[in-house]
């Protein structure tokens, strides 16, 4: 009993730590060439997409289709930041500072969105982040200053493996802690049935736009990550292809699930990375991969709507007072506490 | 001093009065009854006063506060809670989420808090889950607080939502049509039930109900409407004489 209590408290920090320091270690002893390094980063940034996602579509029940616009958002800005705005010699440490500013702004973008959309019906929303990912698009093409459709660049490679991976964690523990609290149950009330939500106490207004831009600065924290880990960014980079991408990984992992996001980002990311070798081996052309994507989306919907999770949650990921043993000693206590107040009166 | 105070309310859906001049005074603690056949507007009612629909004329005030204009969530955070003619639960959360999602407006904790897990947050959610266990215990389904709201059957069903109006903590509660699909024995209960959390949680009541027992039972005041107006008022023995009342509504039965 007492053993598994340890586990059950330090476990998951215990390995959170392990991992930072394989984060660290592996790319740094050789024991991982850089491909299997940057597929590794990759699922890290698609992790963070994909719970950004996921908390709109999946869990609020809305549907967004424009979210490469935020990323997009995340990136220049950050970009911006680390080659012109900070001096060169301290990029490094002030990187995580660019990273934030990134998903600022992106999450800023998010609240303009949000208004708008929120104030008529939820079908809106499609409409107008269709219409945002492309004028993000645009409007990146015709700014000359940020290299217009050449795209921008001299960033340095900051996006380390560790970086990725801290992101990550941190992106997870806060999109846990937003969905098990009064805002999350908010989220999961207004896919369930909003005209009740709004009759139990929720204010579905101010629920939807903390989703909306809380998902938007996650975009756009994974946007200054995928910048300095190519040092290249171009607008053709965030296109609804790459949106496209994301609702595939969310819908694959699970709707509703943060364990789905992380498994649904990662299975996408190694299968996607294993076509591109299976093509070139077979020599044929890598443009089939854009075939994929929604090929996949297709086949899901058809045959495993629910995705791999599909609204289940790992253990680990579950507070541990939200946990089923928790939530029978509350009960116990509960009671006891209701026959203590009725013996009183 | 009224609790609730409804004033010449009506309103139009497009080219239809389904609401006509209704007025109200509702004291505290009284149980207070709406009667009618079908489409008679009395569900419209309890919409209007819920801030779901915006009336076309007329005026609402909750302890003397107007409730035109505002949203749902504000006027149900003022203490107005409501159950659902055909239930609206949240289906797929547990039977825990549900009643805690009732919660939101007496949550007191931020965003911020939330996100960082700091203290207010532990003590809100603790309060938060103990006060949600307890009235699931009340309700005889503390023990099902994990399980999915669609799987209990349709009387717990019924119950859970009585639950969650009452996690508002409300002063006044609107019961629509609570007794529909229920059998004798389970119609009982039912007005047991609504004895004693009246007692218990010190409530005023407006009812919505089709079961002429049941209303005959509980109400101290019953208002009798047909095609949005108000026919007739008064205890249940007044009513139940009236002759319009015989005509529109018990007439009805007869034919039928």
């Amino acid at each position: 009993m007492m053993k598994k209590t340890f586990w059950d408290r330090w476990g998951t920090p215990l390995i959170l730590l392990i991992g930072f320091a394989l984060s660290m270690a592996l790319p740094a002893s050789g024991l991982i060439n850089p491909y299997i390094e940057l597929v590794l980063k990759y699922i890290g940034i698609n992790i963070i997409l994909t719970i950004s996602l996921n908390l709109v579509n999946g869990y609020m029940g809305e549907f967004s289709v424009g979210h490469a616009g935020f990323m997009a958002i995340g990136a220049y800005v950050s970009s911006i930041l680390t080659v012109w705005v900070f001096p060169a010699a301290w990029e490094g440490v002030l990187f995580p500072l660019a990273l934030l500013a990134g998903g600022i702004a992106a999450g800023l973008a998010g609240l303009g969105i949000a208004f708008p959309s929120f104030k008529t019906r939820g079908d809106y929303l499609a409409i107008v982040t269709l219409a945002f990912n492309m004028i993000i698009k645009s409007v990146l093409e015709n700014l000359e200053v940020l290299g217009g459709p050449r795209g921008f660049m001299g960033m340095s490679k900051l996006t380390t493996l560790w970086w990725v991976y801290l992101v990550v964690v941190l992106v997870v523990y806060l999109a846990r802690n937003f969905v098990y609290s009064s805002f999350g149950r908010g989220v999961l009330s207004i896919r369930e049935d909003e005209t009740a939500a709004s009759l139990v106490s929720v204010n579905t207004r101010q629920v939807k736009v903390l989703t909306f831009v809380f998902s938007a600065f996650l975009a756009g924290l994974a946007g200054g990550l995928f910048a300095h880990e190519l040092q290249f960014i171009n607008p053709r980079s965030f296109t609804i292809l790459k949106s496209t991408d994301m609702l595939v990984m969310v819908y694959l992992g699970g709707i509703g699930s943060l364990g789905g996001s992380i498994l649904g980002a990662t299975v996408f990311t190694v299968v996607m990375e294993g076509l591109r070798s299976v093509l070139q081996l077979l020599n044929i052309s890598q443009e089939w991969r854009l075939v994929v994507a929604p090929l996949m989306l297709i086949l899901l919907m058809l045959f495993r709507p629910q995705g791999i999770m599909g609204l289940r949650e790992f253990r680990f990921l579950i507070p541990l007072q939200e946990r089923s043993e928790a939530i029978q000693k509350a009960r116990e206590t509960a009671r006891t506490q209701r026959r203590i107040g009725e013996v009183r009166s | 001093m009224t609790l609730l105070q409804i004033r010449s309310l009506t309103h139009w859906f497009g080219g239809l009065r389904a609401v006509h001049d209704f007025n109200l005074d509702l004291l505290p603690g009284e149980l207070v009854a709406i009667i009618g056949p079908n489409g008679a507007g009395k569900t419209t009612i309890f919409n209007l006063i819920t801030g779901v629909y915006v009336p076309s004329q007329g005026e609402i005030r909750f302890e003397g506060q107007s409730l035109i204009g505002l949203q749902p969530h504000e006027i149900i955070s003022l203490g107005i809670a409501r159950t659902f003619q055909n239930i609206r639960l949240f289906k797929e959360l547990s039977v825990l989420d549900n009643v805690r999602i009732a919660h939101y407006a007496r949550t007191h904790y931020s965003i911020w808090e939330a996100l960082l897990r700091l203290p207010r947050f532990g003590q809100e959610e603790q309060r938060v889950r103990y006060e949600a266990l307890e009235l699931l215990d009340i309700f005889g389904l503390a023990d099902l607080a994990e399980v999915p709201a669609k799987s209990l059957p349709y009387g717990q069903q019924r119950r859970l939502e009585m639950a969650r109006a009452l996690a508002i903590a409300p002063k006044l509660l609107l019961l629509d049509e609570p007794a529909a699909g229920m059998n004798p024995a389970e119609i009982d209960q039912l007005m047991d039930t609504i004895r004693w959390i009246r007692a218990e949680f010190r409530l005023t009541i407006l009812l919505i109900e089709h079961q002429m027992r049941v209303v005959m039972n509980i109400a101290e005041r019953i208002k009798v409407l047909d095609f949005g107006q108000t026919i007739a008022e008064g205890t249940p023995q007044e009513v139940q004489r009236n002759p319009r009342v015989i005509e529109a509504y018990l007439g009805e039965e007869t034919i039928l």
